[in-house]
């Protein structure tokens, strides 16, 4: 057995009905760990071979959900979605914090593997040995809220039935809203009432594979580990670290709507026409007086807390959300010209109940403002008019894209899809008003003021414009770096650069170091995801000469703020993209080369596809 | 003078890391299905803490056919594994339905204050959340703590969300 591993993954075929088990070699986890590093080399391996023929949203797309060696010990939860990417047609690792983590290694997996699709709705109820594809049918259009009131409520009754009437915890689940049924692109796939795995589109996929929800009730303890005394001793002196720290525990990143705005400089402010502004409507004093309910929120193991659980009331209903987290708050608020902490708080809780992402979704509603504001888009096209700060406006187009109804059903595929149909349908170039790279919507920190992000942060990622995943020099920090956190799988608000690598090897038993990870198992996770990016299809490709750059926005000067006229430039963006490259051990067009392949032990599996990236590039 | 923990569900964020460390010291493992202090989160964002009070009734003690559940000289409940055949009468009989059975070794869990000093009040503590603390004294009031867990997440619901919060 492999320490820190259940050491086995579920294998659910919907379309057969037929449920087995995988395991992986350790020599394969000791590179790939588990989570993002995992979920790619098993896509290249399932999947590679046709990659561009795969339709994202088609039976046969997998779906993964999965766990790390540090799941459930290293202080806040977090597992890991993906599969072939419905928004840039390659694989994005999206996080997403939930019990079902924990539950799922206690009950003897290190996580699921969903092939096919099921002819009916249905959900996946995993306790221990028993594995079972249950009906959805009377499930199925529920919203997240709908959700918890019947399916958790009768798996909760389920449990205690099943333990002799003990008041046992509830059985985590993961699920997908109505946008994720309707094959929204910028569907995520959601835990709790507002937790979500936005990047990616993974609600999408499970809803094309007609998986309402998986729920998990794991009755053993979590995997052995390699030195059990360091790993405890490790783990309370981590507790103790990160309950000292005092913004991230008060305020989450509540506080970042006020202040990334006014002290970076890079907060989206009406689909990114600004990034400055000293409107204080948005701070973290009124969101913690007037909406936040819970202060402290935590998942299993954090001691940190970032979460807030907010409560808004308005025309008689109660909306509830968490934080919103500032990501969030830019992007349900200052993005649509929305400063109002109430307001933004009834966007977000909207967007939850429906399982949208509220990244791609609130870049999507102020590309289409724009669109309204320079008369692209009219009343005609949307059925209302939709002016920066109008919170109904957006509502209503919240509920059409969701519905995919009238533009609701162009939009639905997420704002660069979206961008090319319009730009079809009107006869203007509307991709320069589309703020996302690579299929995917910038996460809510500009590059222009150079207080934040770097020029080619998004440009270089393989999970496009994911905030969460972007390179940055140093190169051993950002990307490289979150594909370590992200395969582990660690939360990037708890993890101790102090103690991780100690931490890691306390679990695994691994010779793993940060020196190592850099130069061997960042690259290969790296490598297989680009070019599985770049593979792309089967209905948009890249070609890394175009693609490879930041939204046309960020050249734009900066109109307000003290870092007023600064932009991004087209030759420092290209020289650290190509310097970027070069340290991972890829060409100019971001190809691995041979002695890449041969360094990484990759050469079979991806000499065969990088030879017919190339090809299609030269073509 | 009886030694109980009381519980702030004001202040319990829901982290867990009682549950954590209670499976440690009595497992040595992480387990959260063992552990004696379990959170419970029916409704998201409504979180409720429950443990054995060490009510002055002591319904379980009474119930148990087997006499397995004593009371040690400090008056803290301990379940006798060797007799407990896991039959289950004492999680009927608890209004709250706190004991719960181990699930490999079908004997019925009950908090034993790990002695005196409850290794999660101490973290809880430790780390400044305090949600958890031991409390020493006869007042019968902890009694009314022992109440459906159901109900009490229904109220709290009700405080967090208000009484329209099912509505969407």
């Amino acid at each position: 057995m492999t320490y820190g591993y259940a050491g086995s993954i579920l294998v659910v075929d919907l379309s057969k009905d037929k449920i087995t088990e995988m395991s992986i070699d350790e020599e394969i986890l000791r590179i790939y760990l588990g989570g993002r590093g995992l979920g790619a080399y098993v896509l290249l391996k399932e999947l590679g071979a046709s990659w561009e023929n795969v339709d994202p949203l088609g039976p046969e797309n997998l779906l993964l959900v999965l766990t790390g060696p540090l799941v459930g010990y290293y202080p806040g939860i977090k597992v890991v979605i993906t599969g072939k990417s419905p928004q840039s047609n390659g694989v994005v690792g999206s996080t997403l914090s939930s019990e079902i983590g924990v539950e799922l290694r206690s009950a003897g997996y290190d996580g699921i593997v969903v092939k096919g699709r099921s002819k009916d709705p249905v959900y996946i109820y995993v306790e221990n040995d028993s594995v079972e594809i249950r009906s959805a049918e009377k499930y199925w259009g529920m919203t997240g809220r709908k959700l918890y009131e019947t399916l958790s409520r009768e798996l909760l009754n389920e449990a205690i039935r099943k333990s002799k009437g003990s008041a046992v915890r509830e059985t985590p689940m993961i699920y997908i809203g109505p946008a994720g049924e309707n094959l929204v692109r910028t569907a995520s796939v959601m835990s709790k009432w507002f937790h979500a795995a936005g990047y990616g589109g993974y609600g999408a996929v499970m809803g094309s594979k007609n998986l309402k929800a998986i729920a998990v009730r794991g009755k053993g303890p979590l995997p052995r580990v390699y030195d059990p005394v360091k790993v405890r001793t490790l783990t309370r002196l981590i507790q103790k670290e990160l309950s000292s720290k005092f913004s991230l525990r008060y305020w989450g990143t509540g506080h970042g709507g006020y202040s990334v705005g006014y002290r970076f400089s890079s907060e989206p402010i009406r689909n990114w026409q600004e990034e400055w502004h000293d409107n204080r409507e948005i701070s973290v004093v009124n969101f913690e007086r007037r909406i936040w309910k819970r202060r402290f929120w935590g998942d299993f193991g954090c001691p940190v807390t970032c979460m807030k659980v907010s409560v808004v009331k308005k025309c008689g209903s109660v909306y509830v959300t968490d934080a919103p987290d500032y990501e969030l708050q830019a992007y349900m608020g200052t993005n649509l010209g929305i400063f109002k902490a109430e307001d933004i708080a009834y966007l977000s809780a909207i967007v939850d109940d429906f399982g949208l992402c509220g990244i791609q979704t609130g870049n999507l509603l102020g590309f289409v403002a724009e669109l309204y504001e320079k008369g692209i888009l009219t009343e005609e096209d949307l059925g209302f008019s939709v002016k920066w700060g109008d919170t109904e406006a957006f509502k209503r187009l919240i509920e059409m894209i969701v519905r995919r109804e009238g533009i609701g059903d162009i939009l639905a595929e997420g704002t660069f899809r979206a961008a090319l149909r319009i730009s079809s349908m009107k006869g203007v170039n509307v991709l320069d008003y589309a703020v996302q790279v690579k299929g995917i919507a910038v996460g809510a920190h500009g590059v222009r003021s150079g207080l934040d992000y770097q020029q080619f942060s998004y440009a270089a990622s393989v999970q496009g414009g994911d905030h969460t995943s972007a390179p940055s020099e140093p190169f051993d920090r950002g990307e490289v770096f979150t594909t370590f956190a992200d395969s582990a799988i660690v939360c990037l608000f708890t993890i101790s650069k102090k103690y991780i690598w100690d931490f890691t090897r306390a679990v695994t038993g691994f010779e793993v170091t940060q020196e190592l990870w850099t130069k061997h198992n960042a690259r290969a996770i790296l490598s297989i995801q680009r070019v599985l990016l770049l593979l792309g299809g089967p209905d948009i490709y890249w070609d890394p000469r175009v693609h490879d750059d930041i939204p046309k926005r960020f050249y734009e000067p900066l109109p307000s703020g003290p870092k007023k006229g600064e932009a991004a430039s087209r030759e420092t963006v290209r020289k650290t993209l190509i310097e970027y490259y070069k340290f991972l051990g890829w060409d100019e067009l971001g190809l691995p080369t041979d002695e890449t392949l041969e360094e990484l032990g990759l050469k079979k599996l991806l000499e065969p596809l990088v030879k017919k990236v190339r090809k299609r590039l030269e073509s | 003078m009886v030694k109980w923990i009381f519980v702030d569900y004001e202040r319990c964020s829901g982290c867990r890391i009682c549950e954590i460390e209670c499976s440690y010291v009595h497992e040595g493992k992480v387990w959260r299905e063992v552990s004696r202090i379990r959170i419970l989160e029916y409704i998201p964002g409504v979180v409720v803490p429950i443990v054995c009070f060490q009510c002055s009734e002591r319904y379980c003690l009474k119930s148990c056919p087997q006499d397995a559940i004593y009371l040690d000289s400090d008056g803290i409940t301990h379940v006798n594994s060797e007799k407990c055949t896991g039959c289950g009468v004492c999680v009927s009989a608890c209004p709250a339905h706190i004991p719960i059975m181990h699930p490999e070794k079908n004997y019925a869990l009950i908090c034993d204050l790990c002695g005196g000093e409850p290794a999660c009040v101490r973290i809880c503590m430790d780390l400044g959340y305090n949600a958890l603390r031991v409390v020493e004294t006869d007042d019968i009031n902890r009694n009314l703590y022992l109440r459906d867990v159901l109900n009490v997440a229904e109220e709290l619901r009700e405080a967090l969300y208000g009484s329209s919060g099912e509505k969407s």
